[in-house]
This record gives structure tokens, sequence and C-alpha cells, in this order.
């Protein structure tokens, strides 16, 4: 663990967004198996740390790009639940007025540029994004999440030249938990992924995603310095997804051990070390903590109820939104 | 005689192949162990080994490509790619290579490959997931496209795509994956340009590709209950088409409707309606209607995206007015 910090609300806050994202795909997950979500989602449980850490050190006019697996990344950049379950299930009031759905909610308020289905897909707008902050003289920063599989892309790297070029203030933030899809990371990369980075003349951090305080420290450190016009910078944070690689992949022994999950889940998770932490550090007890705990499934579940209930959007909007006014 | 489903027809399809044919080989994301994520390819990487069932990272322009050099020297690869809508990212390697290698080395190149990969909504996978994209490489000289309708021609047109010398691009519906249909134990192949007349009928031609082929034969059982008798085919390829069987049934039956998943405007459906238009005008009754899926995004909202491709009730309420001889508003 990285060294504390005197700010206590800080780190309550980055726990409670933790338990925010955990709790939010347990939730999604029972939809899922309960057959009362329509299609399938791909949980972020396990990453929290990477999310939680990243957009802790983001302002709301800093944008992110996300990806398939974009619950964390959307209730760490600010989202509320309510939108977010109406989105998944469809309904008229989520993000996306239903049109969207798990693999694409965007949340324009909190800077969230919206997750994308196509692995990859986001690098262009992310980078472009952050053209127009230095065209146009604005400060802030865009982080473009990704996994590991995407490094497999060649638009990554026809980004990252431009960046690296024009000096633009974007945070390339490579969400590696070991598998792109079934595959495990190594046998579809080759060599070194910050070395990739490096390659361009980009800083690149190989950061514990399992360790909120190192990945928001580093990520700090890291925007404070492209607001300056020091970026772009490059960050691979180590982490694990808990569940399959969507909510259908159930019986995944051929690719992933159980006890290698096992691993991960007792001994590494960001949750269990971070409340280890507080406790230890005196700035939380273990009861405060139950009772935050309590009171996120609350909230979950009442979102959740009030989406199960909430109406589908009219048919006329099907054809609604094709071209802006 | 024995019913299979499409996953496993393609899967008997690539095995023949394979070996008979040393040559073909499988490339794509995910393709060999896990035998793709709707686990069509299962058991091909337990036969074939891992150098002719490769697993690619995911980098679709690249072993797209690769797949192009590697038929463009001997090899004929077969492409696996996930989902339908990853065309975009792979149309350069598809469109400017692939397809432009025999005619531009006048007739020395050939590209002996075949991309396998689906279409088809509702499957509420949203916008980036559902997409029906064959017009967009029917577009394109030089590229053939299959579009199977079920697992008898999946395994036919599969089997004769591998041995086509030219890109063939097959699209399999994504939705009927698990859907069993009789297939032959002894082998066949189903010649490309060849149309498929599913159903007679003297009133109206329903014309009719892949997922539709099912909505067009359950919108000629709902007519026929009111005497209405249309007539279903399925030109099994777009590219080549099979315009005389199209035309022999239209000068029938005097009315067509041309029904295709890919979105109404500038697609397949206007290909086909153009064709009848132009060469069997003078034996129409009525306008041929297109029927493809709404000119949006699809939509992820179970509410929203049913109302996005047609039905057979749609299929049939427009056959009823073009027999009655109603005035239609085409579009
Ligand atoms: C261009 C493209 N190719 C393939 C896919 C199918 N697909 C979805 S997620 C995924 C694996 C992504 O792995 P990674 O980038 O490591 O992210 P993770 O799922 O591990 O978070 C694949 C191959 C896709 N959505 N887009
Ligand atoms: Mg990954």
């Amino acid at each position: 663990m990285a060294k504390p910090k005197t700010n206590t609300e800080d780190y309550l806050r980055m726990y409670a967004q933790m338990v925010r994202i955990r709790t939010f795909e347990d939730n999604a997950n029972q939809l899922y198996l309960s057959a009362k979500m329509p299609g399938l989602t791909h949980m972020y449980s396990g990453e929290e740390a990477v999310a939680v850490g990243i957009c802790e050190a983001l302002t709301d006019s800093d944008r992110i790009t996300s990806t398939h697996r974009g619950h964390g990344h959307c209730v760490a950049k600010g989202a509320e639940f309510k939108a977010m379950f109406c989105e998944l299930l469809g309904k008229a009031e989520g993000y996306c007025r239903g049109k969207g759905g798990s693999m694409h909610i965007a949340d324009q308020s909190h800077g969230n540029l919206g997750a994308n289905a196509i692995v990859g897909g986001s690098m262009g707008i992310a980078t472009g994004s952050a053209l127009r902050a230095k065209l146009l003289g604005q400060d802030d920063v865009t982080v473009c999440f990704f996994g590991d599989g995407a490094t497999a892309q060649g638009l990554m790297y026809e980004v990252m030249n431009m960046a690296a070029l024009w000096k633009l203030p974007v945070i390339y933030a490579c969400e590696n938990n070991g598998y792109s899809e079934y595959t495990k990371t190594e046998e579809i990369a080759a060599g070194s992924i910050i070395a990739r980075a490096e390659a361009f003349g980009i800083e690149a951090h190989q950061v514990d995603g399992q360790d909120v305080l190192a990945v928001n420290e580093l990520t700090q450190k890291l925007v404070a310095r492209a607001r300056k016009g020091e970026g772009p910078f490059f960050m691979e944070l180590m982490t694990y997804r808990y569940h399959g690689h969507h909510v259908g992949d159930i019986n995944r022994e051929y690719y992933r051990s159980k006890s290698e999950e096992k691993d991960w889940k007792d001994n590494r998770d960001p949750i269990i070390r971070f409340r280890a932490f507080l406790v230890e550090q005196g700035i939380a007890t273990e009861a405060e903590i139950e009772a935050m705990n309590a009171e996120i499934e609350k909230d979950a579940a009442e979102a959740v109820a009030y989406a199960e209930k909430a109406p589908y959007p009219p048919a006329h909007e099907v054809d609604m939104h094709v071209y802006a006014e | 005689m024995r019913e299979i489903t499409l996953s496993q027809a393609v899967n008997e399809a690539l095995a023949e192949e394979m070996r008979r044919d040393p040559t073909v080989f499988i490339l794509g994301e995910d393709v060999a162990e896990a035998g793709t994520p709707f686990k069509v390819l299962s058991g091909l990487v337990e036969e074939f080994g891992t150098s002719r069932v490769i697993d690619t990272p995911i980098s679709e322009p690249g072993f797209v490509g690769m797949a192009v050099g590697a038929a463009m020297t001997g090899a004929r690869p077969v492409v696996d790619l996930m989902f339908g809508d990853f065309i975009y990212l792979v149309m350069d390697q598809l469109c400017n290579q692939a397809a432009k290698q025999h005619y531009m080395s006048g007739g020395k190149l050939t590209v002996p490959m075949v991309l396998r990969t689906n279409l088809g909504a509702t499957r509420r996978s949203a916008a980036q997931h559902s997409q029906s994209l064959q017009a967009l490489v029917a577009h394109i000289p030089g590229l053939k496209v299959a579009l199977p309708s079920s697992a008898y021609e999946a395994k036919g047109l599969m089997k004769t795509a591998i041995r086509d010398n030219n890109p063939v691009v097959i699209f399999e519906d994504k939705l009927m994956y698990q859907d069993k249909a009789p297939v032959p134990e002894e082998e066949y192949l189903i010649p490309f340009g060849v149309a498929n007349v599913k159903r007679e009928g003297r009133d109206i031609t329903l014309i009719a590709t892949s997922s539709m082929v099912q909505v067009a034969e359950k919108a000629a059982a709902l007519l026929a209950q009111e005497g209405i008798e249309a007539e279903v085919i399925d030109p099994r390829t777009i590219v080549p088409l099979d315009e005389k069987t199209l035309l022999d049934s239209v000068k029938k039956t005097s009315r067509a409707i041309v029904i295709d998943e890919g979105h109404q405007s500038y697609g397949v459906t206007a290909e086909i309606a153009s064709r009848l238009n132009e060469k069997a005008f003078y034996h129409l009754d009525a306008p041929v209607v297109r029927m493809g899926a709404m000119d949006v995004p699809v939509p992820f909202s179970p509410a929203l995206e049913d109302l996005t491709v047609p039905t057979p009730e749609a299929v049939a309420a427009k056959a009823r007015s073009l027999c009655a001889g109603e005035m239609t508003d085409a579009a």
C-alpha cells in the first residue's frame, strides 16, 4: 500500500466508490441470471481500484472513454445507479434512453464519452478529445480506458504516434486483466506492452491495479503534468476480472483455473485490501464500514426495483436521434 | 434425414474441406480452444491442431490482410470475423486488396479466401453487434456474397466457398446457430448463383435472404389462410445472383416483395427490386416493394429493437395490399 494521505474523506469516498461498483455488478449479474436483463454484459468486479483510483484523480470536465466492460468506469466517473440500471434494462429513463444498453452507456454530465462495443474503438475518440483540449486551449485531460486485448488494434499505434508528436493531454490506461476473452494475454501480446508506448517516446508506468492508492497517486501526478502540456502518458494497470468474459461465460476452466481465480479474490482483492488499510489506519471502524456497505446495497436494491418498474421508451423514439437537429 | 444445427453444419463443412485439402486453414479470434463465442468451431482444433486453427490477437485488419496474402500464394484461408459489424475494420483489406487482385493483375493472381461472419438483430446486442452489412460487400466487384438461410445451405455454400477461387464473404444469421434442419450425411455442394424456390405460389413472389427467409415463409403461411398463394424464393447468394429464377417467378406472379435484414435504403432489396423493374416491368401488376431493416442504428431496448426488422405480419400485410391492387407507399 502507498503511504497514507491525510484526507480521510477522499479515502472513504474511494472505498465507497469501489463498493458501489462491486454492488452494481452483483445486482447486474443477478438481473442477468434471473433473465430480467436483455442481452448480456461484461462484469467489472475485481478491477474496481483501477477505475476508482483513476477517476478520483479527475474532475467532471476531464473526459474518459470506456469499454465493453464499462460499468466501473461509469460509476467511478460519477454516474448514478438509477439511470444506469434503467439503461441496462432498456428503459426510457436510462442514460441513453434505452438505445445504448450495457455496452454503450455514456454520461455526458460527468465527462464519460461512452462505453464502446468495438475493442479499441475509443482510442481515436479519446485522442481526439485531447486534441480538442489543446486546440481550444482548455485544460482538461482525457483518459482512454482499454484492455490488454485492445493493444492488438493498429489504431492504438496510429493515435499514440500523433499524441506523442503533438504532446496531447491524454492518458492511455491499459487494464491488463490477464485475458482477452478466453485467451491468456501472453498468447496475444508479444514483447512488453509498456515498451510499445515507450517506443513513441511516451512515458509509461506499470502499476498494481489492485491498490487503489497506488493507482490514484500515480494518476494525480500524471494528470497534473498532462494539464501542463507534458502528456501523453501510458499506464498499464495489472488487474483481474472475477467473472467470466461476459455473464454467460460460466464454464471457463478450460482457459482459467479456479485456483487462480480464488487466489486473486482471496489475496489481492482491492476492496478487502483497502478496507483493512482504513481500519488499520483508524480512518474507519469495522462497524462504520459495514454501515457504508449496507447503505450502498440499499441504494442499489432501490435503483433496481425502480428500473424494473420504469417504462420502456415509446415506439416513436425508434427513429429519433439518428441525426442531430 | 438426420437434422443438425446450423452451427454443426458449418463445423462439418469446415472439417470435411480441411480433411480434403491440406491448404485450408482457419484464422480468427478465439477460434481454437474456445471454438468461437458461438461455439461453432468446437472440436476443430482437436482434429487439426493449432497450426490450422489459429487464434489471433484482436487485430482484424492484420489477420484479414494475412489471409489475402496466404490466399495469393497458395493457401485457402477461412477467416472467422466474430461479428459482422467488425467488417468495417477490415474494409480496406477486403475491398481494396482481396477484391481487386485478380482484376488488377490481368487474371494472374487469385485470392481464394473465405470470410465467414454473421448478421442479424433482435439479440439485444445493440448498435455495434447487430448489423446486417451484406450490402456493403455486395457492392464491391470481385467479392462473392453468400447468405445461408438454414443448416442445409450453410454447409453446402461453405464447401463451395472454400473451393471457389475468389474471395467469398459468408454471413450466417447468429440467431439461427441452434436451429436444426435436415442435412444429408453424404457430401453435397450448393453451387453459387442458384436460387432455391422454397414454396410455390401464383399470386406474389417473396424474395428473401438469410434470416428473412423464415419470415417470408411464415408470411406465406399467413397469406395461404386467406387464399393468397405466395411463392418464396431464397437467392442463397446475392453475388452471383440467380436473376433468371427471380424473373421467371415474377413474370408468373406479377408482384414481388424483396426482404433482407440490411438497412432498407441503398441496400440488397433495392438492387434486386430494381433488376425486376428493369427486366420484368411489363409483367408487373404492382410496384416491387422493398422491406429491409429500418434506417436507424439498431437500438438496444427490446421495445425499440423489435420495431426495426420486418416481421411475418408486416410482410403479409404488404402482400395483401399489393394483391388487392391497393396503391402502396413503397418506401
Ligand atoms: C474490434 C473487435 N474485435 C473483437 C471483439 C470481440 N471482443 C469483445 S471483448 C474482447 C476481448 C477484449 O479483451 P480486453 O481488451 O483485454 O478487455 P477485457 O474484456 O479483458 O476487459 C473481444 C475479442 C470486439 N468487440 N471488437
Ligand atoms: Mg483483458
